[in-house]
């Protein structure tokens, strides 16, 4: 049995109809749990991945055998403690661990789909995991959460159902992709484009594999993701397995060659295709224009409340940005706490062993499911 | 907790709305939580004591008075609590009129400059006065605009902002601490 078909699914039978104007049905959801929900159903939590995250946020990915990528904050006594809270998270669609995606098998043609996936949004992936709440049938969720992407797909659920939260929390994140951002991913979509073997999508019928764009985005991507203090703290100039420069184009910086190992090793775990459609997701999302231009109409439903967290060195979803989010719902009155925390790991942050945010999040919480009760 | 805070929360009524501006580590608003209204939230400055906050379960958002009281909408919150650091603002004429703007009633504390002791350690000693509520050195106080009860009472009678403080002279001397509660 191949590894990719041991991975929990759901299928969704009821048509979902995409911002794109197509209708999708019948269509796979892969998620894994942690934890146990309780008799009441009142610990669930629903944890959104970022870009190239996946439903393996923690212990081992049996697909990758790699510990899961919230391993820090997700776990039993962690800051979002799976002995007290069950734990739900589902590779988005249009991702490449299992969900419906551009690598999928296509069964007009018997051929994986390529480019001719539908476009996805935001607003597509949650309506998509929205299923997962009645498949476990859960009424209210306890609290929805996720980092950057994550984060994203926290707002666009609690606009799209106000009342199925008691706590939401975003984090590093903003609620319209900024022109950086949307610059930036163009950069990694143009890499994987530009290289031969991507083929207009279609690698996979052509037994290719566009592996040096992707890696070229990957690395471009990782850059944005530390901090300019990070990066100078952890590799300097040092150089790399040498005593001195080679006056070659080899890795002769250890930030080189640790760039090209992180390139490396994503092609072996990461979809090209997925990618580009991930960042496609990211760049239209902008839940202001959805709402008008006001934002806070965006959450003028809810009474959940929401809690807030930035990182002092990201500059990709700069704390600028994440307050904006806090400014509309005290527009409204609504109820919101907010930190910024200090760290010079960058965007990365929020994945990393941060203890004032990994406690923030776990006091949040725990104090939080005291009152619901 | 401090006494000052007792005072404070008994001029609060039940089920308000409540702003704690400055709320340090949530002492007042953790009794107030407690006791009087759980509509309650805090703006503070300090990351360290917001941490303290969230411990306690209580709703603070990271700001500063002097930038982010402006996205607070005009009269959402029945009170705002200003507790002793009026004084410590660059402009503290313009942390006045958002108070007055985003409550409809504030409760401002100030250390009074006019205090029996000030008066004495400047008359007699010839330096800056250090006392209980003034424990700093001139060269690392924060408080950057010092003001006497009468200051302040005047100021609110000036700006007609209504204030209410009997036996002004008696209490601008023998007071160490002033705690208002002002409308505009």
């Amino acid at each position: 049995m191949n590894k990719i078909d041991k991975i929990k699914k759901i299928v969704i039978e009821k048509p979902l109809k995409l911002d794109c104007g197509k209708t999708i049905q019948n269509f796979p959801l892969a998620y894994e749990t942690y934890g146990k929900l309780n008799e009441k159903k009142d610990n669930a939590i629903l944890v959104f991945h970022a870009l190239t995250g996946d439903q393996f946020a923690s212990g081992k990915n049996p697909i990758t055998n790699k510990e899961g990528w919230w391993s820090y904050a997700l776990g039993p006594d962690k800051a979002i403690d799976t002995n007290k809270f069950f734990v739900i998270c589902a590779n988005v669609i249009g991702g490449c661990m299992g969900s419906y995606g551009p690598s999928h098998l296509d069964n007009s043609t018997g051929k994986p789909f390529g480019t001719n996936f539908p476009v996805i949004t935001i607003n597509d992936m949650v309506n998509a995991q929205y299923n997962l709440l009645e498949y476990f049938n859960i009424k209210k969720l306890f609290s929805v959460i996720g980092g950057s992407m994550g984060g994203m797909q926290v707002l666009q659920f609690i606009s799209n159902f106000p009342d199925k939260s008691h706590t939401v929390i975003p984090i590093a994140c903003t609620a319209s992709h900024s022109a950086q951002n949307i610059a930036l991913n163009e950069l990694g979509r143009q890499s994987i484009m530009a290289d031969h073997n991507w083929m207009e999508g279609f690698y996979a019928e052509n037994k290719k594999n566009p592996d040096k764009g992707l890696a070229v985005a990957r690395m471009a991507a990782h850059i944005t993701y530390l901090s300019k203090k990070g990066l100078q703290e952890k590799f300097g100039r040092k150089l790399q397995e040498r005593d001195d420069l080679k006056f070659g184009f080899d890795a002769d910086f250890q930030i080189e060659s640790y760039l090209r190992y992180q390139g490396s090793v994503f092609v072996d775990r990461f979809d090209a295709n997925s990618y580009l459609y991930i960042t496609r997701a990211m760049d239209y999302f902008d839940l202001t224009k959805q709402f008008n231009g006001n934002l806070s109409k965006a959450f003028e439903k809810t009474s959940s409340k929401f809690f807030i967290i930035s990182f002092t060195s990201d500059w990709l979803y700069p704390t600028p940005e994440n307050r904006e989010i806090v400014i509309a719902l005290n527009a409204i009155g609504k109820n919101v706490g907010f930190v910024e925390i200090n760290s010079d790991k960058g965007h990365d942050s929020f994945l990393l062993d941060i203890p004032d945010f990994l406690n923030a999040v776990k006091n949040y919480l725990e104090t939080s499911y005291k009152k619901i009760k | 907790m401090k006494k000052e805070f007792f005072t404070i929360a008994k001029l609060l009524k039940e089920n308000s709305r409540v702003l704690d501006v400055g709320c340090g580590d949530g002492e007042l608003m953790k009794y107030i939580t407690e006791n009087i209204t759980e509509n309650v939230r805090g703006l503070e400055i300090s990351k360290a004591n917001i941490q303290k906050c969230i411990a306690k379960g209580l709703t603070v958002i990271e700001g500063d008075a002097e930038k982010d009281l402006k996205q607070f909408p005009s009269s959402s919150y029945d009170f705002v609590i200003l507790s002793q650091t009026l004084q410590a603002f660059l402009d503290p004429e313009k942390v006045m009129n958002e108070l007055l703007r985003v409550g409809k009633k504030a409760i401002v504390s100030i250390p009074n400059f006019g205090h029996w002791k000030v008066r004495l350690n400047l008359l007699f000693k010839g330096t800056m006065p250090i006392t209980k509520n003034l424990p700093n050195e001139w060269y690392n106080t924060p408080n950057l605009h010092m003001c006497t009860i009468k200051d302040f009472v005047n100021y609110c009678d000036k700006k007609k902002i209504k204030i209410n403080c009997p036996n002004l002279n008696y209490v601008n001397f023998f007071s160490e601490l002033g705690i208002f509660i002002i409308e505009k």
